[in-house]
C-alpha cells in the first residue's frame, strides 16, 4: 500500500472518511448476524421464512427478465440516438427512484385494479394484480427498471460508433452489428444492470406491500414477524441476518457467473 | 470497376463539401491528399453511405449507389485508427465480413485460413486484439477488408499513429495487395511521403474541394496555386513582376532581387515557388550560368531534420533549403556565416498569374 505511505494530508483524510463509510456499513450487518446466530438454524428451516424467499427471489428473477425485454431496446436506442423530447425522456426514467415507492404501489393500484380501464383489460385475459405473483413483479418492475436502463444504456454509449461502422461496412445489417458487436461489448454493463436490478426488486418493500401484500415476499414477512405480537426484533433478526448471507453469497455467484458468461459470449 | 462520385455536396454543421467529383478505376491506388479538416473522411462517409449527400451521386460501375444501404454497397471502410472487435480473437475479426453474410461454416474457415496465410498472420489466428502491434492490427484490419472482397478500399489515414518503420512496411504491404487482389483502394491522409510513394493517382483536397488531380509526378511538380504549392511543401513562395522576357527566359523581381525562370510569363506579375530541395548551397560562388539563379546571402537558421537539414539563408529574399547532412556538416554552415545559394532556372514554377 505505497499510497499510504505518501504522507499526503489529503490521502490520509480520505483513507479515513472511507474506513468509517465501511464500517458504517458493516457494523449493522454483523450486529444482525452476531445477535441473531442462535435463532438462525430455526430461521433455516422455517418453511414460511424459505417461502417468502422463494417468492422474492423468483419474482424479481420475472421483474428482471420483464424489464430485459423491454429496457434493453429501450436504453440503446435512447444511447445512440437523439430525438425530440429526450431530455424529458431521460428525467422521467429516474422517476421511480425519486418517489416513495408506497407511493409507487398506490399509482400501480390506480391504474391495474380490476375497475381501472387497464386492469379491467387485463382482468379479460385472466391477468389479475392484486394480491398475485403478477402485483408482484409489476412492482418490482416499476421500481427497479432504472438500474437496468441506466447501466445498459451506459454500456451502449461506451461502444464507439467506429466500431458500428467498421461492422456495418463489412456487410452487416443494423442487427447484426448488435448482435455481434455492440451488445457483447456492453454485456457486462447490462449483466450489471441486470443484477442491481434483480437486487433492489429483491428488497423491495413499499411499493408491493401496497400492491400484493400476499403472496408475502421476503420483505414484507419480515415486517409482519418484526410487527407481529409474538415477532419483534428478536424474531426477525434471524430471518434478516438469512436474507444478508443470500445476498453476499448471491453477489459473489453472480460476479463469478458474470465473468464467465462474458468469457463465454467472447 | 469504378468508384465515381459525381458532383456531391453535403454540408454537416459550419463544414461543407463542395461539389466533389472523382473517379478511381479498377485496381487503381488513388490517393486524395489533404490538411486535416479539408473533408477527407466527410468524402469517405459518404461514399460509405454514412451521410447521404445534399446533391449529386455516389456511383459503382456506373450503378448508382447513392441510396442504397450500407451493408449493400460492396465498400469496404477502413477508418482513422479502425478498430479490430476486441471480443474476438484474430481469427474471428477476419471471419466476421463472412459470418454476417452467412457464408457456410465450413468455407469460411478454409477461407479465413487462406487470407490469414497470405497475410502472413497464421501463427496469430487465436490471438486477442489487445496483444498485438501496431503493424500487426492494421494487418488483420486490412485481411478482416480483403476476404469480403471488396470493389473498392477506402481507407483513412491507415498510417497514422504508427511507427516510421512499421509505417514503411505497411506502405509496401499496401503496394503489393493492391497489385495481388487488384482491388482499387481510395486513401486519404494529410501525409506527402505517404501519398506520393503509394498512388497511381493524386488529388488535393482544400476546404471541402477537390483543388487539383493527376498522376503524382505531374501534381507535385505544377502545383495550381500558392495554398496547394505550400501544403506540397514549396517552401519558398514568391510575389514577383515581370522585368523582360528574352530567349525563351523570363526575368522576375522579388523584392529588389532578380529571378530568372524558364519560359514566358504571360502576365505582368506572378507568384512564383521553388522546392526547399532545388536550392544548392555552395561556399564559393558557382560559375555563371544562364540556367542558374545564384545570390549570396548569410545563414539565418538551420533547423535539423534528422536526414536533412533545412537552412534558411537571407539573400535580399528569405530562401528555405533542404540539404543532406553530409553536405550540411561539410560546409560547416552556422548561423551568420556568408554562403552562395543557387537554383536552377526549370526549378521555378509559376503558382499564379496577376496583374501588378
Amino acid at each position: 500500500m505505497s499510497w499510504i505511505r505518501q504522507k499526503s494530508p489529503f490521502i490520509l483524510a480520505s483513507t479515513i472518511l472511507g474506513v468509517l463509510m465501511l464500517l458504517f456499513l458493516i457494523i449493522p450487518l454483523l450486529g444482525s448476524v452476531t445477535n441473531s446466530l442462535p435463532g438462525l438454524p430455526a430461521a433455516i428451516t422455517d418453511t414460511r421464512t424459505l417461502n417468502a424467499i422463494f417468492v422474492s427471489f423468483y419474482c424479481a428473477l420475472l421483474a428482471t427478465i420483464f424489464v430485459f425485454i423491454l429496457g434493453v431496446p429501450f436504453a440503446y436506442i435512447f444511447a445512440r440516438y437523439d430525438f425530440h423530447g429526450k431530455h424529458f425522456l431521460d428525467s422521467i426514467i429516474d422517476l421511480p427512484i425519486l418517489i416513495p415507492h408506497n407511493a409507487a404501489g398506490l399509482a400501480l393500484l390506480s391504474v391495474l385494479a380490476p375497475a381501472s380501464p387497464i386492469g379491467g383489460v387485463f382482468k379479460l385475459f385472466g391477468v389479475e394484480f392484486i394480491d398475485t405473483i403478477s402485483g408482484i413483479v409489476v412492482a418490482m418492475a416499476f421500481v427497479s427498471a432504472p438500474f437496468l436502463i441506466r447501466n445498459a444504456q451506459e454500456a451502449f454509449g461506451s461502444v464507439s460508433f467506429t466500431m458500428e461502422k467498421t461492422a456495418r461496412s463489412l456487410g452487416a445489417s443494423n442487427f447484426q452489428v448488435f448482435r455481434h458487436v455492440t451488445f457483447p461489448l456492453a454485456l457486462r454493463g447490462i449483466l450489471t444492470g441486470c443484477l442491481l436490478t434483480w437486487a433492489r426488486s429483491v428488497s423491495e418493500f413499499g411499493a408491493v406491500v401496497i400492491l400484493a401484500y400476499f403472496p408475502k415476499t421476503a420483505p414484507v414477512y419480515l415486517y409482519d414477524v418484526f410487527e407481529g405480537q409474538s415477532g419483534g426484533l428478536k424474531a426477525a433478526l434471524p430471518i434478516s441476518t438469512l436474507l444478508i448471507i443470500l445476498a453476499i453469497v448471491i453477489l459473489f455467484g453472480f460476479k463469478l457467473a458474470t465473468s464467465k458468461t462474458i468469457r463465454l459470449a467472447r | 470497376m469504378t468508384l465515381k462520385i459525381d458532383h456531391v455536396s453535403k454540408k454537416l454543421g459550419m463544414f461543407s463539401l463542395k461539389d466533389v467529383s472523382l473517379e478511381v478505376a479498377e485496381g487503381e491506388y488513388f490517393v486524395l491528399l489533404g490538411p486535416t479538416g479539408a473533408g477527407k473522411t466527410v468524402l469517405l462517409e459518404v461514399i460509405m453511405g454514412f451521410h447521404h449527400p445534399d446533391k449529386g451521386k455516389v456511383l459503382l460501375n456506373d450503378q448508382d449507389i447513392t441510396n442504397l444501404q450500407v451493408d449493400k454497397r460492396e465498400i469496404a471502410y477502413v477508418p482513422q485508427n479502425c478498430p479490430l472487435f476486441p471480443h474476438m480473437n484474430v481469427f474471428e475479426n477476419v471471419e466476421f465480413g463472412l459470418k454476417v453474410r452467412r457464408v457456410a461454416q465450413k468455407e469460411r474457415t478454409e477461407t479465413v485460413k487462406k487470407m490469414l496465410e497470405a497475410m502472413n498472420l497464421e501463427e496469430m489466428a487465436e490471438t486477442m486484439p489487445s496483444t498485438l502491434s501496431g503493424g500487426e492490427r492494421q494487418k488483420v484490419v486490412l485481411s478482416r477488408v480483403l476476404i469480403t472482397e471488396p470493389k473498392v478500399v477506402l481507407l483513412d489515414e491507415p498510417l497514422t499513429s504508427i511507427d516510421a518503420e512499421t509505417s514503411r512496411n505497411l506502405r509496401n504491404e499496401l503496394k503489393r495487395i493492391n497489385r495481388e487482389f487488384n482491388v482499387a483502394f481510395l486513401h486519404v491522409t494529410h501525409d506527402q511521403l505517404e501519398a506520393f510513394s503509394l498512388a497511381n493517382k493524386v488529388a488535393i483536397m482544400m476546404e471541402g474541394k477537390i483543388v487539383q488531380a493527376g498522376a503524382p509526378n505531374e501534381v507535385l511538380s505544377n502545383p495550381i496555386d500558392e495554398p496547394v504549392a505550400r501544403f506540397l511543401g514549396y517552401g519558398n513562395v514568391l510575389h514577383t513582376r515581370l522585368v523582360k522576357y528574352k530567349g525563351g527566359i523570363s526575368e522576375v523581381n522579388a523584392e529588389g532581387i532578380s529571378i530568372k525562370m524558364k519560359g514566358k510569363l504571360e502576365s505582368d506579375a506572378a507568384t512564383i515557388a521553388i522546392r526547399p530541395e532545388d536550392l544548392v548551397i555552395t561556399a564559393e560562388a558557382p560559375a555563371v550560368s544562364d540556367e542558374w539563379n545564384s545570390f549570396e546571402g548569410k545563414v539565418v537558421e538551420c533547423t535539423n531534420f534528422g536526414l536533412a537539414i533545412e537552412v534558411t539563408i537571407d539573400a535580399g529574399i528569405m530562401l528555405k533549403a533542404f540539404i543532406d547532412k553530409r553536405s550540411f556538416l561539410g560546409l560547416n554552415l552556422v548561423e551568420g556565416k556568408h554562403v552562395h545559394v543557387a537554383f536552377k532556372i526549370d526549378s521555378v514554377k509559376i503558382v499564379n498569374l496577376c496583374q501588378a
